[in-house]
């Protein structure tokens, strides 16, 4: 029976080990844009503030093209806005604010114009995540600060976390204009070759903010995303801590009622 | 019929329902005795007994929840996404119904997937319980049919892209390969017509085989009683006087107040998941499958759910030079049962016929079919499993000391073979794949030889039991 239990234990260390260097070894097979993520500050995503400000560049700046066609305006009540206020400051398309948050932007144009539709931003945030490189939150956040000038592309924009995307920086008024810099640099694994290896940005023209303050923006927006994604969220994980301590004493009863029918079995 | 019995006059009301009740249905009160008050249940049961009942739970949860989900969700190539999201933001508390389906799917599986361990590393298979653990292989059969069309219906890319995978693996099979699955999918690639079919056997035709297979796993076990760690029989040892198995203890109340730790330390976890991970980093929700189904889109990398990779991993094991040494394999067995098998003469020639049409069929058909084989014996080949064992004992603990390494790397095996199935394809991957696929076959099918091998230790007429 010992052995059994060492065994046991055994295969539950190896079984870890395993797991641990599973979840180690994966960013090798992270698909796209080959740039380590930034960190999104996630304490944003209980600040109220911060999504409201989302909610508000969300609409001025995202809306017009994307869609959020699962998300209803009047859901934004969570971030601590009345309908009043969702009405008079965030709805532009005539939408009703029971209805959900589709865009101006015609499908067909969009075809003519990007060579595809934009994607729903509904549930982005969590569809880009991938285990190892970060949470969707932390793709966003990377993605929508590496923006640079580079005129071999059709919108004369490109991406160091998507690189080649057809979406044009459309926050550009904000950061302003930044070129990427890059160096060649030996090829680590092959003396022969050079590598080209990004060295920073490099601004050309100053945008509305600083890049502090830009940087503030595009993480309210993201935590907007984020919240969107699942605006329940936080009400779930608050929720999940009182289901957590009624079972704990309910296990700690339960085993006590246990005990107590077996005591008298021999 | 029972005799019809008169409660006494001024009995209390309580008495007088339940005589009404009993002289009206006596078959439920005779079950309650059956199955719960005298089901004497072996008293040694350990941790891996909590599994049981612990899966008749999740199929509970599975039910209820679903019963719910049906109500809101529309099975519809153009509103099934769009219905998930309004579950999930609209319907009032329907976010957790959904995240409870969606993390019952996988506690099912690994529930699934402790209790079979137990009945391999206890005998529970061996006589007289055979038809139980083949109700049970059924069970896990259709609990795979069940997850797998399950998953189709969110209609996300992972959803679509893993469906049509698998479906077009059918497309494999000679001469009725492609018929069979244009029949699967009711379409030339997978659609509206799949989304609908699949929709109707997640919620009804499965679940009705599914329960149907329960019961006769439960109304066999009771016939024949539960198995123990020990692998005594408890049955062979009663009270003179009662009757009842001395080892043995009433079912309720005293594994059904033990059940309930299990069940309460299982719902803290199961509420760990729900409440703080519901995607459980990836592997019960999966990040693309945030995406609506585009079936012009495919993604990079495409994987099937963390329950079924042990088995994906031995389908893409299956390479041609793999054939080549199931050839080889094969060859050599027969070889070895002609000169070593004591065999008459004709079934020496039966043999050697049957190898050289197996070596033939493993060289003309395509490895991507030999693939899908491969998938689908490492399912059935639990079935016989009862007469592959042919160990005097039962349990692990009265078998030679080196069964428990290898019942343990059995496991690591079958681990590692999940983890390469999440993983996209390597060379070292499908290497090691290749070896667990060989390991995993060879436990059972070389079972008949060195499960008798070793020294056995000799089995105690009682069980071991230490009162609390």
């Amino acid at each position: 029976m010992n052995n059994m239990k060492t065994l046991i234990r055994k295969l539950a260390l190896a079984l870890g080990a395993a797991l641990s260097f599973g979840l180690a070894a994966s960013p090798a097979l992270a698909a796209g844009g080959g740039i380590l993520w930034d960190k999104f500050p996630d304490k944003r995503i209980t600040d109220m503030a911060a999504l409201q400000n989302g909610a508000k560049l969300f609409v001025n700046y995202c809306l017009n093209c994307h869609q959020a066609a699962f998300m209803r305006y009047n859901r934004l009540r969570d971030i601590g806005l009345n309908e009043q206020q969702i009405r008079d400051n965030l709805v532009f398309t005539g939408a009703k604010v029971g209805e959900t948050m589709t865009a101006a932007l015609d499908a067909k144009d969009a075809k003519d114009w990007f060579g595809a539709l934009p994607p729903d931003l509904t549930l982005i945030a969590r569809s880009r995540s991938s285990p190892g490189q970060g949470s969707g939150a932390d793709y966003l956040y990377t993605y929508l600060r590496t923006y640079y000038r580079d005129e071999t592309k059709a919108t004369g924009w490109n991406n160091l976390a998507f690189p080649s995307v057809s979406m044009p920086h459309v926050l550009w008024e904000l950061q302003g204009q930044q070129r990427a810099i890059y160096a060649d640099e030996k090829d680590p694994h092959d003396a022969t070759k050079t590598v080209r290896v990004f060295k920073g940005f490099e601004q050309i023209t100053p945008g509305k903010l600083n890049q502090e303050e830009y940087n503030l923006a595009v993480a309210d927006l993201v935590a907007f995303l984020q919240w969107m994604s699942e605006p329940n969220q936080n009400d779930r994980v608050r929720l999940g801590v009182w289901v957590l301590l009624f079972l704990a004493v309910f296990t700690v009863i339960a085993w006590r009622l246990n005990a107590a029918f077996w005591k008298d079995v021999k | 019929m029972a005799e019809f019995k008169e409660a006494p006059a001024g009995a209390p009301a309580a008495t007088q329902v339940t005589t009404w009740l009993q002289n009206r249905f006596p078959t439920a009160f005779e079950a309650y005795k059956v199955h719960m008050s005298e089901y004497y249940a072996p008293k040694n049961f350990n941790f891996w007994y909590f599994f049981g009942s612990l899966a008749l739970l999740v199929l509970v949860i599975q039910i209820v929840t679903g019963i719910f989900l049906v109500m809101h969700y529309k099975p519809d190539a153009t509103k099934a996404f769009a219905s998930v999201e309004y579950i999930m933001r609209d319907v009032p508390w329907g976010w957790l119904i959904r995240y409870m389906h969606s993390t019952g799917a996988s506690a099912f599986f690994i529930v699934v997937y402790m209790h079979m361990w137990r009945g391999m590393i206890y005998g529970s298979y061996k006589k007289p319980r055979e038809l139980i653990w083949i109700f049970g292989c059924a069970i896990f059969l259709c609990l795979m049919a069940e997850a797998f069309m399950g998953y189709l219906l969110p209609w996300g890319q992972m959803s679509y892209w893993g469906a049509q995978v698998i479906i077009n693996l059918f497309a494999a099979i000679p001469f009725i390969g492609p018929d069979l699955s244009l029949l699967i999918r009711g379409d030339y690639v997978v659609g509206d017509a799949t989304l609908n079919r699949f929709f109707s056997f997640h919620v009804i035709a499965v679940p009705l085989v599914l329960l149907g297979l329960v019961v006769a796993h439960l109304l066999a076990l009771h016939d024949v009683g539960s198995n123990n760690p020990d692998g005594v029989e408890i049955k062979a040892r009663k009270d003179p006087k009662t009757g009842i198995p001395l080892d043995g203890i009433p079912f309720h109340p005293y594994h059904t107040v033990h059940d309930i730790v299990g069940v309460s330390v299982f719902l803290f976890i199961f509420s760990a998941i729900i409440f703080f991970m519901p995607e459980a980093g990836g592997y019960f929700l999966e990040y693309n499958n945030f995406i609506p189904a585009d079936p012009l889109q495919t993604p990079a990398h495409i994987a099937p759910v963390w329950y079924f990779t042990p088995y994906y991993s031995m389908l893409r094991a299956v390479t041609d030079p793999m054939v080549n040494v199931f050839a080889v394999v094969v060859a050599l067995a027969a070889v070895l049962a002609v000169l070593k098998g004591g065999l008459a003469g004709k079934w020496k020639v039966a043999v050697l016929v049957g190898a050289v049409v197996v070596v033939a069929a493993l060289k003309t058909f395509d490895a991507k079919f030999w693939g899908v084989v491969v998938m689908g014996v490492a399912v059935l080949i639990m079935f016989p499993l009862p007469w592959l064992d042919r160990s005097p004992v039962k349990s692990i603990r009265y078998r030679p000391g080196w069964n428990k390494w290898l019942y343990g790397i059995f496991v690591v095996n079958f681990v590692v073979l999940g983890y390469l199935g999440i993983k996209p394809p390597s060379e070292i991957g499908t290497l090691v794949s290749q070896i667990g696929t060989l390991f995993y076959f060879g436990f059972f099918l070389l079972m008949p030889w060195w499960s008798r091998m070793g020294e056995f230790k000799a089995v105690p007429d009682r069980v071991t039991f230490q009162p609390h």
